[in-house]
Formats: structure tokens, C-alpha cells, sequence
């Protein structure tokens, strides 16, 4: 017997749904934390009952909460987020240098093995690593000290270290990504780290197939196939077959190849989905019409999905964390928005209804597919 | 004994709910009584000011005794009648905006 449970991080708490294995019906508790921006939530897998969440405010900094018990109660763990060494600068949007300054944990990342080991992509740029469940937080150096650091530029959303990818097949092998400086990958469990952004092209850098620069909104593995990663581009969908030697865009037929959201069919490596959004000046659906796009084949040819969505009159943005998948034999596809609907699938995207359509705006989404003896 | 009020989020980070009275060790200073708050509630670590220089965070004030402490020395004695107990020291999480015309 399965039963699933939402995480849901928006502006003003969090919010955990669950539901049966049907997933038609559905139980929000919440707001946890409630008035404070919840900007992520994952549970171990390894211990499905430890949920880590990143609870943020611009008064009152950071903390970060952990669960024992599935959410139902929460307390707080650490939020001393230190860079290591002398911080130094990266470059701010007008060019000049700008000390590294820490705001906030933008995703958590639990390990694949050990429950009490968790990571955190933090804003400015950095990678942090806890072995304690939480409580004590230490900077894994070796990205930020890689050369290209100082060349750093923040997005829209500011400099933000937003994915983390975990090799399951290769516990020493880690994919990151930051906005606006790229992907990196490590081959030695996060000591040193490469650019692995061969084959972007972003037309709004000087040099548009630089190293180091790129936008990358989001990307995302499936775990039998951990060498291919796709990726939600500023502009562009993207894919790689090569652990990111070397990226092709798979944009193909989408009406808009700006969007922020990317992830993978649970059971199937080449089943993807994406939200298109109209363009970088303005973050809503094309035509007011909320779809999400599936494809297949990996990428290349696409096919809208709209069945219960908003068809009409829709003008939402569904933010880079926000989509999720769960690993039941129909895969079921999540995704919330900032105006605070959750939908679902239940049937891999071809029909959606929202699970809960008031919430605060979304920030993000996960998913876990519980089983109970 | 000082009386100490939060704003709302913390309250409900350090899960208190009223007033919270507290025993400052030596002489009643900000630095002295936020050294001790954050004893007794460790979770309010770095949420005041910053965990390493000890700077009040930018978008939080202190008042007490109808003044604004915010920008007092750490070191300077707080107001007789906080450090006397009869007026709370306040902690308060600033209000944005203000401009004319606002909606």
C-alpha cells in the first residue's frame, strides 16, 4: 500500500498534502512556519519521516527546520551559513565587484544514503554541507574557489545556487547549477569542480557560448539514466548524454522555449515536462493558456497538455523548484504556481485538477511516494 | 529581571508566546540582555543580528521607554527603568514604506 505527500514551500509557510495511492483526494496541513518564506522542502530518502526545510525571511535571516515525524511537528536545527576562508567578490549586475554576502538556502538536498547529511544551495553562490542533520553547517569550498568564482553574475533572482543532482550511481559525482553562472559538475564528492556548460548559447552575455555565465533555470536526472540531465534554460531547453561534456537544445516544437520548471517521468528516462512560459519580460503562460508540455522522445517533439487547466484568462509563473514527480506505476506530475494552486496529475499529465488552488504563491514543489507495510 | 517583547516571527520560532523575562548577567546592556536571550533560546541565534560580528540585522530596531535604541552602542546601559524591569525592551521588526501617496 502507497500513499503520497506533497511539500509545498510558498511566500507565507508550508504546506504538506497527502492523499492514498488514488491521489484524488487530498489532505492540506498547514501553514507550518506560517508568515516566513518557505523556499524549499525535501524528505531522506532514506528516511522518508526527515523532512529538512529552508525557512527564510528578509528581517530575520535563516533557519533551517527539521521534521522527525513526516511534518507533523518541526524544530529548528542551524542557520550559521559562513563561507569559508576570506569570502571575497563576485560581480554584481552593473559589473563592479560585490562582496559574497549570504541570504538564503534556495534548496536542500538531502543524501542519497545518509539521513542525517543534507545539502544546501545558498544565494550568494555556495554549496553547504551538514553531517549532523542540519545543525552545523560547513561551505564546500572547492566550487566557489573555482576560478570562474570572481566572474560570477546574479540573475534576476539573484546569485543563487538552486539544483543540486545527486549521481546515484556514482556517490562521488555531484551536479550543481547557479543562476547566472552555469552548471559545474564534481568528480571527487564536491572537493573540485569544472564548468560543464559545452554547447549553451545565450545571446545575453558578451560572449554567448562562454565558459561560464549561462542563466540555467533548472536541471534535472532520471536515476537509471545518470548521465543524461535535461535542462530549463533561461531560454532553451537543453540535454545532455555525456554527464555535461557537451549539451544540445531540445527546444523543438514548444511555443516558448523560456520557462523555469524541467523534470522526469519517474518511470520512464525519456518522458519529460516543462511549463513554457512567455519570456523573460513577461513571466506568464502564452495566450493566458497554462500548459505543461510533454515529450516522449527526450526532447525535440512536445505535446501540450490541458486537460483541467486553466485555459483562459491564466497569467501565473510556476518557479524553478516548483514541479515534482511521484514514483507510483501512473506516474503522478505536481507542479504549484504563484498564484497558489498545486496541480496534479495522476496520470503522467494527460488530465490535472488542483489539489489545493489558495495557497500563498508557490516557491516549490517535491513529492514522496510513501509505502506503508 | 528584564522584560523583553519579540515581533510575531520570533515568538513563534523560540515558540513563546508572551513576554519573556530575563536575568542579565553584569551590567544591562544590549549586548549583555541579546547574550542572554540567546542562551535561553539559541534558535533566535543570527536572527537579531549576525552570528559572527554581532551587528543588529539591518531590518530590525530596538525601542524602549517611547525611544529608538537601534543605533546605541552594544555596550551602552540600557535605560534605567528597562534594566529596572518597569518598561520592556522591544524588538521589533521594522516597517517598510511609508512614502506619501502609498496604497
Amino acid at each position: 500500500m502507497s500513499s503520497v505527500r506533497v511539500l509545498a514551500g510558498t511566500r507565507k509557510g508550508a504546506f504538506i498534502l497527502t492523499s492514498d495511492a488514488k491521489r484524488d483526494r487530498w489532505t492540506v496541513t498547514g501553514p507550518h512556519f506560517a508568515g516566513w518564506e518557505i523556499y524549499h522542502l525535501k524528505g531522506s530518502p532514506v528516511n522518508p519521516d526527515r523532512l529538512y526545510a529552508s525557512q527564510t525571511s528578509g528581517w530575520f535571516g535563516q533557519q533551517i527546520q527539521r521534521s522527525d515525524d513526516g511534518g507533523k511537528t518541526w524544530r529548528p536545527a542551524g542557520n550559521q551559513f559562513t563561507y569559508a576562508g576570506t569570502a571575497g567578490t563576485h560581480k554584481w549586475y552593473d559589473g563592479t565587484p560585490h562582496p559574497w554576502e549570504f541570504k538564503r538556502v534556495w534548496h536542500l538536498e538531502p543524501s542519497l544514503t545518509e539521513p542525517e547529511t543534507v545539502y544546501a544551495g545558498v544565494e550568494d553562490a555556495a554549496l553547504f554541507k551538514s553531517a549532523d542533520g542540519g545543525t552545523a553547517w560547513e561551505e564546500l569550498p572547492g566550487l566557489r574557489g573555482h576560478g570562474s568564482g570572481p566572474n560570477w553574475q546574479p540573475g534576476a533572482g539573484g546569485l543563487c545556487l538552486h539544483s543540486i543532482v545527486l549521481d546515484p550511481s556514482d556517490p562521488q559525482r555531484v551536479f550543481i547549477a547557479i543562476s547566472a553562472a552555469g552548471v559545474f559538475r564534481s568528480d571527487d564528492a564536491c572537493r573540485t569542480w569544472r564548468p560543464a556548460n559545452h554547447g549553451l548559447r545565450s545571446e545575453y552575455i558578451p560572449d554567448p557560448t562562454a565558459e561560464v555565465g549561462h542563466c540555467v533555470h533548472h536541471i534535472a536526472m532520471h536515476p537509471s539514466r545518470p548521465r543524461t540531465l535535461y535542462m530549463q534554460k533561461h531560454w532553451d531547453v537543453m540535454r545532455t548524454d555525456d554527464a555535461g561534456e557537451s549539451w544540445q537544445e531540445v527546444s523543438g516544437n514548444l511555443p516558448t522555449d523560456f520557462g523555469f520548471v524541467i523534470d522526469v517521468h519517474a518511470n520512464d528516462p525519456q518522458t519529460i515536462y516543462v511549463v513554457p512560459i512567455k519570456s523573460d519580460s513577461e513571466h506568464f503562460p502564452p495566450d493566458g493558456k497554462l500548459r505543461v508540455y510533454r515529450s516522449r522522445t527526450g526532447g525535440n517533439e512536445w505535446e501540450a497538455l490541458t486537460k483541467g487547466l486553466p485555459q483562459q484568462d491564466c497569467y501565473v509563473n510556476v518557479l524553478r523548484d516548483a514541479m515534482a514527480v511521484d514514483r507510483l506505476d501512473a506516474c503522478g506530475i505536481y507542479f504549484g504556481t504563484t498564484g497558489g494552486q498545486v496541480y496534479a496529475s495522476a496520470d503522467a499529465g494527460d488530465t490535472w485538477k488542483p489539489i489545493v488552488r489558495d495557497l500563498p504563491a508557490v516557491l516549490s514543489v517535491e513529492v514522496q511516494t510513501l509505502s506503508h507495510p | 529581571m528584564i522584560r523583553v517583547v519579540l515581533p510575531h516571527h520570533l515568538r513563534t520560532l523560540a515558540k513563546v508566546r508572551a513576554e519573556i523575562a530575563l536575568e542579565v548577567a553584569g551590567p544591562a546592556t544590549q549586548g549583555t540582555l541579546l547574550d542572554a536571550l540567546e542562551a535561553r533560546y539559541p534558535m533566535l541565534r543570527g536572527t537579531i543580528r549576525d552570528h559572527v560580528t554581532k551587528q543588529r540585522r539591518p531590518l530590525v530596531r530596538f525601542f524602549a521607554c517611547g525611544r529608538d535604541l537601534s543605533f546605541d552602542a552594544p555596550d551602552a546601559p540600557l535605560p534605567d527603568a528597562v534594566a529596572a524591569g518597569a518598561e520592556p525592551f522591544l524588538i521589533v521588526g521594522a516597517i517598510a514604506g511609508g512614502a506619501a501617496g502609498a496604497a
